[in-house]
């Protein structure tokens, strides 16, 4: 895609180990337009915030690259070195962690904060800095005096908010977010959700949001990406994967949320837990757990097959279909 | 025990059978917190509080953080002190437990199952020994064989088979929902007759909360255990109690039967809550990016809680505080317009 913004090619990390490396990301692809929306949905230990990590340059040992491309805005980032990456970071892109508390400076004054990220890229005056600030303030909701507040001044909502605010500083083309929004309580969630999207019809920046609950996002994303033990199961547009989710697993997600509308129905979950990142069974990692699982999905692993707008890797939507059983 | 101490609410049918007091029953039940040191203000986690859990009842207690669900949990499990009200157990009240036996007694028939699975076992020592532990305190009479035999058998009934080898285990070597079935097994072997579960899958994974919330009807349907589930998540509230009791500011704002508060919501704030709930099966209905979090309640005046935020709200919301009135039969609600008072009641 020649307009992308953002394409990550066959993006591997391995966490090293005493033992064998476990393999948290294996051959990620995707590209991201701009102003895009991308969700990227798994559970714990899928590798989905390590991806996200990779993608933003952040990873630290014992996580390491060990293949691929991120190539954003023309440049390769896995092959910048640290001062490069230091100019674009905030400027281009920008990060909002899942909990504000630990990413703030808990000593500081949110004020103090922005002028820092801000002075840490150009000469600025206070009155810059000052007018800047209260911008993008104004932008999240949150009234300028609690600029002179410390992290824990603020509620939950509200830090999530000034990690957002912060995001915005440079009007950067990408943010990317881990479950910035989990630590909240559903009514103050579904509020931040709300805004983050406004903002983004505002401001013009792609997401990449990444989070365990399918459901917070089917609302927000443009693409919903599913993650499996390192590797997409299935990525297609968000309405699509809800209307007609096409792998097993994604299936399986969808099933497991109870409903407050409709019927009380009984559901089952499923079965088992994620397999071990340093231990895959050969084949596809989802087979052990899978209700539809054949022959062939123990023997090799499935490719990401493309089914018109939607990519899916099983073995069911594959070209010979689910034709050995 | 088995005294009949009902009838507050004078509606029973005459000729009814003994019915059995409640397993657990909580009147007024008032808890401050002194905070600020110098200026004494007081923090009101929860205020007058009326709960009450029957035999092989699911109750789902709803709430946001701050609600004061967690402090009602904490008041029943005895680890803090009533400022006021009462909590009776079986129609005995709990400030009568006077010795250690009494309260172990109560602590072995009323356990706690915590929300952190990763933190509520201790790291140094196999599923056996805590299993043994819990098993010597709170069940005494039983000899080595047969304390070997009731762990299996709780094992077992939580679904971590083989138990065998499920006691020869670390908690490093099990999953978060494992684990979380290992906190519920000990639970069980109390023989309980109410466990109070404080958000027990809400650190776990989608794949495995729904696991964990059949495990609980079954052990409604087949141990005949009651469960407070303590959740700020209103669909699997839905989906595994009998009855649900929303909290707000430290108030009860609504309570009924499940099917009943989840379609035909009265209180404004349970519907607001409903609303909220991430569901792809439905548009969207929260469009506004409002400042949306419940308040601390510190020092309250009169006046309804929720008034600050409540689309509905009217004068008479800021000067008297709504008391819980029936809305239909079972079914409660404080909220001066949605269930206003009859005159002279």
């Amino acid at each position: 895609m020649a307009d992308a913004i953002l394409d990550v090619r066959d993006l591997s990390v391995d966490y090293l180990t005493r033992g064998r490396p476990a393999k948290a990301v294996e051959e990620v692809s995707l590209e991201l337009r701009p102003g895009e929306f991308l969700g990227i949905v798994g559970e714990s230990g899928c590798g989905k915030s390590t991806l996200l990590f990779a993608i933003a340059q952040l990873l630290s040992p014992p996580a390491q690259i060990t293949g691929g491309e991120v190539i954003f805005k023309g440049a390769n980032m896995v092959q910048l070195g640290e001062k490069a990456l230091r100019a674009i970071r905030w400027r281009d892109y920008s990060v909002v962690m899942q909990s504000a508390m630990n990413a703030l400076n808990p000593v500081k004054t949110i004020g103090a904060q922005f002028a820092d990220a801000m002075r840490a890229h150009q000469k600025i005056s206070k009155a810059a800095v000052l007018e800047r600030s209260r911008e993008v303030f104004a932008l999240v909701g949150i009234d300028a005096v609690h600029l002179r507040s410390f992290p824990h001044q603020l509620s939950g909502g509200m830090r999530q908010r000034a990690m957002i605010a912060m995001a915005l500083l440079f009007s950067p083309d990408l943010i990317v977010m881990d479950e910035p929004t989990s630590a909240l309580d559903v009514v103050a969630q579904r509020a931040l959700m709300v805004q983050i999207k406004e903002l983004q019809r505002e401001l013009g920046f792609a997401i990449i949001f990444v989070t365990h609950d399918m459901s917070l996002v089917s609302h927000f994303s443009d693409r919903l990406a599913v993650m499996y033990a390192g590797r997409f199961a299935e990525l297609g547009p968000t309405q699509e994967v809800f209307a007609s989710p096409m792998h097993p697993y994604t299936i399986g997600l969808f099933d497991a949320f109870p409903s407050v509308h409709g019927p009380k129905v009984h559901i089952g979950g499923i079965p088992g837990a994620p397999p071990d990142l340093a231990a895959l069974p050969g084949g596809c990692s989802f087979a052990p757990r899978c209700p539809k699982a054949m022959a062939a999905c123990t023997g090799r692993e499935p490719e990401f097959y493309q089914v018109a707008e939607r990519r899916v890797r099983c073995f069911l939507h594959g070209p010979e279909g689910g034709s050995d059983d | 025990m088995t005294e009949v101490t009902g009838g507050f609410g004078g509606d029973a049918p005459a000729a009814a059978a003994p019915v059995p007091p409640p397993v657990l029953e909580t009147r007024g039940l008032t808890r401050h917190f002194r905070i600020g040191g110098m200026r004494g203000r007081t923090l009101h986690a929860v205020d007058a509080v009326d709960l009450r859990l029957d035999e092989r009842e699911i109750v789902a207690l709803v709430g946001e953080s701050g609600s004061g669900k967690s402090t009602v949990a904490r008041l029943l499990a005895m680890v803090y002190q009533p400022t006021s009200g009462t909590i009776l157990f079986r129609g005995r009240p709990l400030a009568e437990l006077r010795s250690r036996r009494e309260v172990l007694s109560y602590r072995g028939q009323v356990p706690m199952v915590f929300q952190d699975p990763f933190s509520s076992l201790n790291p140094a020592h196999t599923i056996d020994y805590v299993m043994t532990r819990g098993l010597k305190l709170h069940q005494p009479a039983l000899g080595r064989g047969e304390r070997e035999a009731e762990a299996e058998r709780v094992l077992e009934t939580v679904g971590l088979v083989p138990a065998r080898q499920t006691l020869a285990k670390y908690p490093h070597e099990m999953s978060g929902g494992q684990r979380q079935r290992v906190s519920f097994a000990q639970a069980l072997s109390y023989r309980p007759k109410l466990i109070l579960a404080d958000e027990p899958v809400s650190m776990l994974d989608v794949s495995i909360r729904v696991g964990l919330l059949n495990l609980m009807a079954r052990l409604r349907d087949e141990e005949g255990v009651s469960l407070l589930y303590i959740t700020h998540d209103i669909a699997s509230a839905r989906y595994v109690s009998d009855r649900v009791v929303v909290m707000y500011a430290g108030h009860i704002v609504e309570s009924g039967p499940s099917e009943e508060v989840l379609h035909g919501p009265v209180h404004p704030y349970t519907q607001l809550l409903l609303s909220a709930v991430p569901d792809p099966r439905v548009p969207i209905s929260i469009t506004s990016a409002e400042i949306a979090e419940p308040p601390r309640v510190i020092e309250p005046g009169q006046g309804c809680r929720f008034r600050s935020r409540c689309p509905l709200a009217v004068e008479m919301c800021a000067q008297v505080t709504p008391q819980l009135r029936t809305s239909s039969p079972g079914h409660q609600a404080a909220c001066h317009v949605t269930v206003p008072q009859e005159p002279g009641s």
